[in-house]
C-alpha cells in the first residue's frame, strides 16, 4: 500500500475522473427524468426539480421524498425520509478517508459532496490501485451533478408527453450498473465470505419487512465485520 | 417559473440531511482513530454495501430481474465492459417483459 504518500490534486487526476464516468452517464438517464416527471406531478415548476436535484444529488432520495410530497410541504417527514435514505453514504465517505484526509477548504467540501454509488465504486478502485489523485472525485462528481440536473429538468419538460410507467425495464438501467461496478470491485476468493454475509443480511433484514437503507446498513456493517473477524483470525494462525 | 418558500426550505432541509449523511462516515474517522478491527472492516465496506444493496432490490423485483441482474454481472467478467454489460442487462429484461 501507498498509505504514506501524500494525497495530490491535479487536472490530470481530474481528467481521469471524466473519462472513467462519461460512458456511465447515460445509463442515469431514465432514472433521472423518472425524478423530473414525477416532481412535475407533484406540482414542482421546472426552476423547483431543478433546484431540488441540484442541492440534494440524490436519486433515490428525491424519489422517495416525492412519494411523502404535499402541499404544505411535510418538510419534517421528507428530511427524515432522505436522511435515512442517504445514510449508506456514511460508510463510504468513511471509506474513502485516506483521499479525503489529504483535503482541506473547499476542495474537501465539495469532494465530499460529490460521494455518489456509483463514484464510490469508481474511486475506490482507483485508490486501491494506489492511486493518490483526489481530484478524480470531482472529474467523477461535476458531469455526474450535471447530467442529473438535466435529466430532471427533461424529464419535467417531456412529463406528459412521455410516460416512463413504474416497473419499465429502462428503469433497470440503475441497478444493471451497480451489479456491472459491483464486478470490478471482486478482488477475489477473500471477497467470497464477507459478500456472502453482506448479502444474506440485506436478504433477511428485507424479509422481515424493513425497507431501504436497513437492508444495505445491516448488510453492510454485518458483511465487513464477517471480513474483519476473518482476517484477525487468519492473522493469529 | 415558481419557487415557493416552503418547498425551498423543504430542500435546504433534504440538501442539509443529505450531506450530513455524506460527510458524517469521514467527519467521525477524523475525530476519532478507529480500532484495527474497525479499520479492517472500513477496507470489506464498498463490495459490502454493493452487494446489500442490490441483492434486495434486484430480489424484490423478482425472478426476471435476478436473471437480468446475473446477465450483466456475467457480462462484466467476461468483457469488463461497463456500458455493454449494463445494456445487456436491460435488454434481457426488456426482451423478457417487453
Amino acid at each position: 500500500m501507498t498509505a504514506s504518500s501524500p494525497v495530490t490534486f491535479t487536472w490530470a487526476g481530474f481528467h481521469d475522473g471524466l473519462r472513467l464516468v462519461l460512458p456511465l452517464l447515460p445509463s442515469f438517464a431514465p432514472f433521472g427524468m423518472v425524478v423530473g416527471v414525477l416532481s412535475a406531478g407533484e406540482g414542482l415548476s421546472l426552476l423547483e426539480a431543478g433546484l431540488m436535484s441540484a442541492m440534494v444529488f440524490a436519486g433515490t432520495s428525491q424519489l422517495v421524498a416525492l412519494g411523502a410530497w404535499g402541499s404544505p410541504v411535510p418538510i419534517l417527514a421528507v428530511t427524515l425520509a432522505v436522511f435515512v435514505i442517504n445514510m449508506r453514504m456514511a460508510p463510504m465517505s468513511a471509506a474513502l478517508a485516506p483521499w479525503f484526509n489529504g483535503l482541506q477548504g473547499w476542495r474537501l467540501w465539495a469532494s465530499l459532496f460529490t460521494v455518489t454509488d456509483h463514484s464510490f465504486a469508481l474511486s475506490i478502485n482507483e485508490m486501491r490501485r494506489g492511486k493518490r489523485d483526489a481530484a478524480l472525485l470531482l472529474g467523477l462528481g461535476v458531469p455526474s451533478w450535471l447530467s442529473w440536473v438535466a435529466m430532471v429538468c427533461l424529464g419535467h419538460v417531456l412529463a406528459g408527453v412521455v410516460t416512463l410507467r413504474p416497473g419499465h425495464p429502462l428503469l433497470f438501467a440503475g441497478l444493471a450498473t451497480m451489479c456491472a461496478l459491483l464486478v470490478t470491485l471482486w478482488r477475489g476468493r477473500g471477497d467470497m465470505l464477507p459478500w456472502g454475509v453482506a448479502g444474506a443480511a440485506g436478504l433477511a433484514v428485507q424479509a422481515i419487512g424493513l425497507g431501504q437503507p436497513w437492508p444495505v446498513l445491516a448488510g453492510a456493517l454485518i458483511g465487513s465485520a464477517a471480513g474483519a473477524w476473518r482476517d484477525r483470525a487468519h492473522a493469529r494462525a | 417559473m415558481s419557487l415557493r418558500p416552503d418547498v425551498l426550505l423543504a430542500f435546504f432541509c433534504m440538501a442539509l440531511a443529505t450531506y450530513a449523511a455524506r460527510a458524517g462516515g469521514y467527519a467521525v474517522l477524523r475525530l476519532w482513530r478507529p480500532p484495527r478491527f474497525v479499520e479492517a472492516m472500513l477496507t470489506h465496506m464498498p463490495g459490502c454495501i454493493f452487494v446489500s444493496f442490490i441483492m434486495p432490490s434486484v430480489a424484490a423485483g423478482g425472478p426476471w430481474h435476478v436473471l437480468a441482474a446475473g446477465v450483466a454481472v456475467v457480462m462484466m467478467v467476461f468483457t469488463r465492459m461497463l456500458t455493454a454489460s449494463l445494456l445487456a442487462g436491460v435488454a434481457t429484461l426488456w426482451l423478457i417483459l417487453g
